[in-house]
């Protein structure tokens, strides 16, 4: 729409709604928004971006190689509720996009031990299925659907399980809460021409050269990375959106 | 066959009392307008887009916009397993009788050819999920600017062993209960939706008809005190 706007203004430093470069929009987090039926619930809102997550379990085989082994399934549905852009139909790339890079994060970092998540080696373990829905997206659904995912996650306790009915007693939650080992916190940092800048609008998303995700631990170090976009990224860019990412994963953090 | 008597219901409301409702106005930005309507646990949020521009082109209506609703219940929402995501042969009746329970106050003549997208997601569901959809779903058609000539209000009445009893939990409708969604017209009283699962006499659906009218003036209040709530005014 306006998307050389955006780009005169943020290489001028400057942004639409007044904010510096590197500030985030104000950061919510709520647990517990779909207490009912899903096993652990939140909501994210940065800004006017709004995203929620549930936790769903099943029980399944694990894989031949990993028998002790439960797993993870994160989705995301671009829900068409939550902007004119988005359309009705199976997922489309997008929405692909934004689950695998949520997943890696959580996968790669093994904020989860997938050892905790096992019933019987070799015949019964948990899967955990992470749907993740924007309610509004104006803006860097990517770092608010992580967070989304790990506060919901957060907010999960395991349902019974039933061994001798082999099945899952849903209305009986246990006070076994599900133990997350890491927080892998997602900043996507921008670039426009030579300028870098965190939690963008939708308006500056469309207007963005490159961006990278970078999934960061508590101690700093990385547990995932996307890049996006059109333009390339010199190694030194690289270099500096990491340090970005770095500095503002703690203050993302301590939103949880 | 209903010789056994429902004397207490579980969650302790009496049989004439709907959930305890709330419904806000204006919960997406993005939208056109929006709302959210929660009865008891079920939890609805509505945002419509449009009207725009209708696409495929064969389904342009030269004479009038036509209103297309997707319920989708979010993969977390349901009891029991995760819903698959995606459409199901339930979701795709609820839109048909969703978009039929607007048909008749909905007064699209002034946007041919164009589409009013209403897209509805459920958060929380415990029974009643239509009806929350549909209140929520007129609340943002109201505030999209589109023009009605009544506002909707819809209500599951059923009927738990001998008792009709508004507004059923999901608890309710597992004890073999009679199911039956109703969406009226707030002034008129004329029903746009009528759904139902189970077997029940004349006399009773008659009654049931009586209580809906007053279940969804119920409905009606809270509805219209959101909408003041986000444009004040007079309450007409």
């Amino acid at each position: 729409m306006n998307k050389e706007y955006v780009k005169e203004l943020i290489k001028q430093g400057k942004r639409m709604d007044g904010r510096s470069l590197e500030e985030y929009r104000n950061i919510v987090v709520e647990y517990g928004i779909s207490p009912k039926n899903a096993e652990g619930s939140a909501r994210v809102k940065i800004g006017e971006t709004e995203v929620v997550c549930g936790i769903k379990f099943e029980v399944g085989t694990p894989f031949p190689d990993k028998p002790d082994e439960g797993t993870i399934m994160v989705n995301a549905e671009l829900s068409p509720l939550s902007s004119p852009d988005f359309e009705s139909g199976p997922p489309g790339i997008e929405s692909i996009e934004l689950a695998r890079v949520v997943d890696r994060g959580i996968r790669e970092s093994k904020a989860i031990d997938f050892k905790s998540l096992c019933i019987k080696a070799g015949e019964k373990v948990w899967m955990v299925f992470i749907d993740i829905y924007p309610v509004n997206n104006a803006g860097n659904l990517f770092d608010a659907a992580a967070l989304a995912a790990l506060a919901a996650l957060k907010d999960t306790k395991f349902p019974k399980y039933d061994e001798k009915e082999g099945k899952i007693v849903y209305d009986e939650k246990t006070k076994n809460e599900l133990k997350l080992v890491e927080l892998p916190v997602e900043v996507t940092v921008c670039k426009i021409k030579n300028t870098f800048f965190l939690d963008p609008t939708d308006e500056e998303e469309e207007a963005v050269d490159a961006r990278l995700t970078v999934a960061v631990l508590e101690d700093g170090k990385l547990a995932a990375l996307q890049k996006g976009g059109e333009d390339a990224l010199t190694p030194e860019d690289i270099d500096r959106m990491i340090e970005t990412a770095q500095k503002h994963s703690k203050i993302v953090r301590s939103k949880l | 066959m209903t010789t056994t008597t429902y004397k207490k219901r579980s969650d302790g409301r009496r049989f004439d009392e709907p959930r305890e409702m709330e419904a806000k106005v204006g919960v997406v930005p993005r939208a056109d307008g929006s709302a959210m309507f929660k009865a008891g646990k079920s939890l609805a949020i509505a945002a419509v887009y449009g009207p725009r521009q209708m696409n495929p082109a064969f389904m342009r209506n030269p004479k009038k916009g036509t209103l297309r609703v997707n319920y989708n219940m979010m993969a977390f929402s349901g009891s029991g397993e995760r819903v698959r995501p995606g459409p199901s042969r339930r979701s795709k009746e609820i839109n048909l009788v969703i978009e039929k329970a607007f048909e008749p106050v909905i007064d699209t003549t002034e946007f041919s050819n164009t589409a009013i997208d209403l897209y509805i997601d459920l958060i929380q569901t415990d029974a009643g999920t239509r009806c929350a959809a549909i209140n929520a779903a007129t609340l943002a058609l109201a505030d999209a600017g589109i023009n009605m000539k009544e506002m909707i209000s819809a209500m599951a009445i059923g009927k738990v062993h001998d008792k009709i009893c508004i507004d059923l939990t999901k608890e309710e409708e597992d004890m073999e209960a009679v199911d039956i969604p109703i969406a009226m017209t707030s002034n008129s009283g004329k029903v746009t939706l009528l759904q139902m699962d189970g077997v029940i006499s004349r006399e009773d659906l008659k009654e049931v008809l009586r209580q809906a009218r007053d279940a969804t003036l119920k409905v009606y209040e809270v509805q219209k005190k959101a909408l003041m709530e986000k444009y004040g005014g007079k309450n007409e």
